[in-house]
């Protein structure tokens, strides 16, 4: 059996373009340049792809569109079987938009001896086609399935081209999501049980699941809950489940770091959006209490850790770990306007979030250290990459104007009727947002050029100094490749920040039918923002 | 005509039992045949056979026995009854399972065979050239550097074969316990034939036979209790006995007892593991890979009939005993396998922890609980053997280079090897797209059918921790730096090369497209009769 509607062709190039460029890429390994012009070659054709598809979403149809349909393993009623909704295309745009601009961050950096450009860049592309697989996929079993396989590749990248303690990192990172996986899979197969139990015949598709499992008692759902929130907290990630970010995102390749934070991580929150709500809405109600707290914690204590980092990189894992509050908040808030700026958040902190590590790898690249301590001034020498790393990091902290104010003004907007001493709780997050984004511009940008990495020891005996500055003259500003990889981040900061209409437009109906799967309600009517169920 | 249809009918209707009064139907049982056939066959080989041709002869012999019982099961299965037969007057039972046993055994040791027969990894073979030498003479010392072996596995293995295969399709527990010697004692003496390490190879030999005498001595006692309770050893009788009757219920606790737990010690299932890393580190690793893989699936093969066919009705009296074992087996194999520096012991310890998988699936008294299992074994069997047969490939001067510190930065040197390597452990820790991920969902399903949710949970948890220990030999290989005097990887030879093939395309296949095999595994239940 197969099914296929309008435009299913898109879906399947997407799944298949990055596939078919990791398998060219390691072929051309042999010759670094060669390899590196045909990933980023596959890359920018993945994102003309998205494209496409967004062009051809019809945000007022279906909720699922482009969809097709195989038997996988008919025994258990197993299906590969892949299509979009308004969230998961957001998600997947934002995929193709960053991996040619992680493939371009890293075009020139030096990899571990014995590693291959082909390598590395093969292995992102095939850590993108099991992510859009991922955010794709309808079939329960064939979601669990990618989301374990999403590791390998991930594990692989932190694993052999990470810094010094990539082994701890790599493998903390992999058993954590694997635990979380598992905890899962106890509850798919659960759901599948009810299924058999209710209908006679097992399925695991997830619009059956939904149907099933959505009128289960509410201990059965509870249960069957915990499980998948396990792993999605794994993996958003929220606190205390979050030890293994600062870790992976320390020890991972600047690009890398991109991906695991704008994609993989957003699993989780896609996951909380796609299957918790629809799936146990009984339990959701019973237990939001429980990620409202969390999330409320992780944005205070990801904010205080980030506050206080000493790192740049660990700096970079807890603003993300603040975030993920931010969006947990808006989700189990159970309004529209508050889940339609968590979606949003999740675009809008891949693009800003995104940039400040590539900005962050800028910095590192030419200092050499991760310490916050070896910088000081750097904006003398290079202001046009201070003038980055300061509009990564306004966006990063919500101002308005940038893309994240929206979103995040959704969400406190959203989250309050319902849930309102846990938002203003939260609120105290955009504080120290400025506290810890201002102050580590000021550390590392302004006043007098000092710190070991600028000038000095870091360099060794014999380190070239201008005179002129005062620091060694291999700092350069940032090269054409730089600005070009840069620019449509900020284009986007910036337009999205004014024009968020586009990303709106595609999100409302897919949020508004989760809503109503959940059997929610609008707290507050407002205006013409009327939520319709069909 | 009528009137010997007429005397026909009247002799039916005199026996109760037409099964056992009929003439043996051989044809259900001809793999049997031919494999125990062909083990006498190789024995005269052994004796008449000039030297030089014993090794090529026993090897051909061998495979043709395997291919050939392999042919003769498959043409068999087309017109088998579904509901299954009895032969050999009752005592074995031909049902689907015990089809899909024999088929898993035959392909599992064809596997096996070709790892025992390779002689281009060790020049001259894994084994001994003459048993008898003591080690660290200098008989042994001369012995390690000549090329000739000791054939005699060859025969030692169709008997441990032959023996399995009966085993799993027992249809009383006398000719079980006859099929379990049958398996058990060549084994004992393959364990004993490794050409390096002599004093290992011995000491495992000597523990696996104490060990597994006194296990099979637990079975015999568990038999004769039984037998008391029941007055019959046939597992339906028992199966009635305990269904219905005011009878002892000592007699039957106490012979089940005794009879599982002889079952679960081959079964390498904790707490009865003991043997297990001291075995499979000490024995060749053709033959730790022979059985590993077999004597698993025979072992399981045996425990799922008696659970299912004779203690079906006394369930829930058991069920919580063996709760406590498969507990008990995932956390000893998961923890203590992370405690391991030898790469062997770690995987002798991991098979402890897919036998608490495996005894879940069989815990699970349902057809899906039958079903899974017999998946289950399958998988793990044959991504056991290629990693077998991967270990034997990593070699230093001194033999396989076992200590996993030797494995450092492998993936520097042969990537092809550690990237097979990667797979396999991959595989054996359960990730999706590799059979042993099937494997476990196919049983766990099975167990959350039959409500037991807590015991998955373990189960689980056990999978987590028992991913650790495989992920860090993929660390040691893909993100160490190689150690300057390590190991070399050796190329291996036509038979190696196959038996490696064969299990990762196998673990692949049923990874990404298992329907056919499920369909397989559940195409019946056990006969009762």
């Amino acid at each position: 059996m197969s099914t296929s509607s309008t435009g299913s062709w898109l879906l399947a190039a997407l799944l298949l373009l990055p596939l078919v460029g990791a398998a060219v890429v390691v072929a051309l390994r042999g010759n670094d340049k060669t390899a590196k012009s045909a990933a980023l070659a596959f890359s920018l054709a993945e994102f003309a792809l998205a494209v496409v598809a967004w062009v051809q979403f019809e945000p007022s149809g279906a909720r699922l569109q482009q969809a097709f349909s195989f038997d996988w393993i008919p025994a258990f009623g197993v299906h590969i079987s892949f299509a979009v909704d308004g969230i998961a295309l957001v998600m997947i745009a934002v995929i193709g938009l960053l991996v040619p601009l992680v493939i371009g961050a890293g075009w020139v950096d030096k990899l571990p001896e014995g590693r291959t450009k082909g390598g590395f860049f093969a292995l992102i592309l095939l850590e993108q086609a099991l992510t859009v697989g991922v955010f794709a996929a309808t079939d329960v079993f064939l979601f669990y399935v990618l989301f374990e396989i999403m590791l390998i590749p991930m594990y692989f990248l932190i694993g052999s081209y990470g810094g010094a303690r990539r082994q701890y990192a790599a493998v903390k990172f992999f058993l954590y999501s694997f635990l979380g996986g598992l905890i899962m899979l106890a509850s798919v197969i659960g759901c599948y049980v009810l299924a058999v139990e209710q209908n006679g015949t097992g399925t695991f598709e997830w619009a059956e699941l939904v149907k099933v499992v959505s009128t289960a008692p509410l201990e059965t759902q509870v249960w069957l809950f915990l499980g998948f929130f396990a792993a999605f907290a794994i993996k958003a990630p929220l606190v205390p489940l979050h030890t293994w970010l600062p870790d992976a995102t320390a020890e991972a390749p600047i690009g890398v770091a991109v991906l695991l934070v704008g994609i993989l991580d957003k699993v989780g929150t896609f996951g909380f959006l796609r299957y918790l709500l629809p799936m146990f809405p009984l339990a959701s109600k019973e237990l939001a209490p429980l990620v409202l707290v969390l999330a409320v914690v992780g944005v205070i204590y990801g904010s205080m850790l980030a506050t206080g980092q000493r790192d740049i990189k660990r700096f970079l894992a807890y603003v993300s770990i603040a975030h993920f509050g931010f969006i947990a908040l808006g989700i189990f808030a159970f309004s529209s306007q508050a889940m339609v700026g968590s979606v949003t958040y999740m675009v809008n902190h891949s693009i800003a979030t995104g940039m400040l590590i590539l900005v962050v790898g800028m910095v590192i690249a030419r200092g050499g250290s991760t310490r916050v301590a070896d910088y000081g001034g750097m904006a003398k020498l290079t202001p046009v990459l201070a003038a980055m790393l300061l509009i990564a990091g306004l966006s990063s902290m919500s101002l308005p104007g940038t893309n994240s104010f929206v979103s995040e003004f959704l969400v406190l907007i959203g989250s309050f009727p319902n849930a309102p001493v846990y938002t203003i709780i939260a609120t105290v997050g955009m504080v120290l947002a400025a506290l810890y984004v201002l102050w580590l511009y000021q550390r590392i940008m302004q006043g007098p050029v000092r710190g070991d990495a600028l000038v000095g020891a870091a360099g060794g005996p014999g380190t070239m100094v201008d005179p002129a500055v005062g620091a060694k003259k291999a700092i350069a500003d940032l090269s054409g490749r730089e600005k070009l990889v840069l620019a449509p981040l900020v284009v986007l900061i910036v337009g999205l920040g004014f024009f968020p209409k586009p990303v709106l437009d595609v999100v409302t109906p897919a949020v508004d039918a989760t809503m109503c799967q959940a059997a929610l309600a609008d707290p507050v009517q407002s205006g013409e923002r009327q939520l319709q169920c069909r | 005509m009528s009137v010997m249809s007429s005397v026909l009918l009247l002799a039916q209707e005199q026996a109760p039992a037409p099964a056992r009064a009929e003439a043996p139907p051989l044809t259900a049982i001809w793999p049997i045949l031919i494999v125990l056939g062909a083990a006498c066959l190789s024995v005269l080989f052994e004796a008449l056979l000039p030297k030089h041709l014993r090794w090529p002869g026993q090897v051909v012999l061998t495979l043709l026995t395997i291919v050939a019982a392999g042919v003769k099961l498959v043409t068999y299965v087309s017109g088998a009854p579904a509901a299954g037969e009895t032969a050999m007057f009752g005592t074995l039972a031909v049902d689907r399972p015990a089809l899909f046993l024999w088929g898993t055994l035959l392909a599992l040791s064809l596997g096996a065979v070709l790892l025992i027969a390779d002689r281009s990894v060790e020049p001259g073979g894994a084994f001994v050239a003459t048993a008898a030498i003591r080690p660290g003479t200098v008989q042994d010392r001369a012995q390690v550097g000549s090329t000739g072996m000791q054939t005699e596995v060859f025969p030692l293995t169709l008997f441990a074969l032959g023996g399995m295969m009966v085993f799993c399709a027992a249809n009383d527990l006398l000719t079980m316990f006859v099929a379990l010697e049958v398996l058990s004692l060549p084994l004992y003496l393959m364990c004993g034939l490794a050409r390096r390490r002599r004093l290992l190879s011995q000491e495992a030999a000597v523990k696996y036979f104490l060990l597994g005498a006194f296990a099979s001595a637990f079975f015999l006692y568990g038999v004769a209790l039984l037998y008391g309770y029941a007055g019959s050893v046939r597992l339906a009788d028992i199966s009635e006995a305990a269904a219905g009757s005011d009878r002892s219920d000592t007699l039957l606790f106490a012979g089940m007892g005794l009879l599982v737990v002889g079952l679960l010690f081959k079964a390498a299932v904790g707490p009865f593991h003991t043997w297990t890393p001291d075995v499979y580190q000490g024995a060749p690793t053709p033959v730790t890979a022979f059985m590993a893989a077999c004597t698993k699936v025979a072992a399981f093969g045996g425990i799922l009939r008696v659970l299912q066919v004779a203690l079906e009705s006394t369930q829930w009296e058991w069920r919580g005993v063996l709760w406590g074992v498969a507990i008990v087996s995932m956390v000893i194999g998961a923890v203590l396998g992370l405690t391991q520096t030898d790469v062997k012991r770690m995987i002798a310890y991991s098979s402890v922890a897919h036998a608490g998988f495996l005894l879940i699936g069989s815990i699970a008294v349902t057809e899906k609980g039958l079903s899974s299992t017999l998946f289950y074994l399958l998988t793990y069997g044959f991504t056991t053997i290629a990693t077998f047969g991967v270990i034997s490939l990593v070699r230093d001067s001194s033999g396989e280079a076992t200590h996993l510190s030797q494995w450092a930065g492998l993936a520097k040197r042969s990537p092809l090897l550690a990237a097979v390597f990667t797979f396999l452990l991959l595989a054996l820790a359960g990730i999706p797209l590799t059979s042993g991920f099937v494997g476990k969902f196919v049983v766990f399903e099975a167990a959350l059918s039959d409500g037991m949710g807590p015991l998955v949970v373990v189960a689980l948890v056990a999978s987590a921790v028992a991913a650790f220990f495989y992920l860090r030999v993929i660390v040691l290989m893909y993100f160490s730096e190689p150690a300057a005097d390590g190991p070399t990887v050796t190329v291996p030879g036509a038979f190696t090369t196959a038996a490696i093939t064969l299990g990762v395309i196998i673990t692949l296949l049923l990874g990404i497209a298992p329907a056919f095999a499920l369909d397989w595994a559940s195409s019946g239940v056990f006969a009762i009769r």
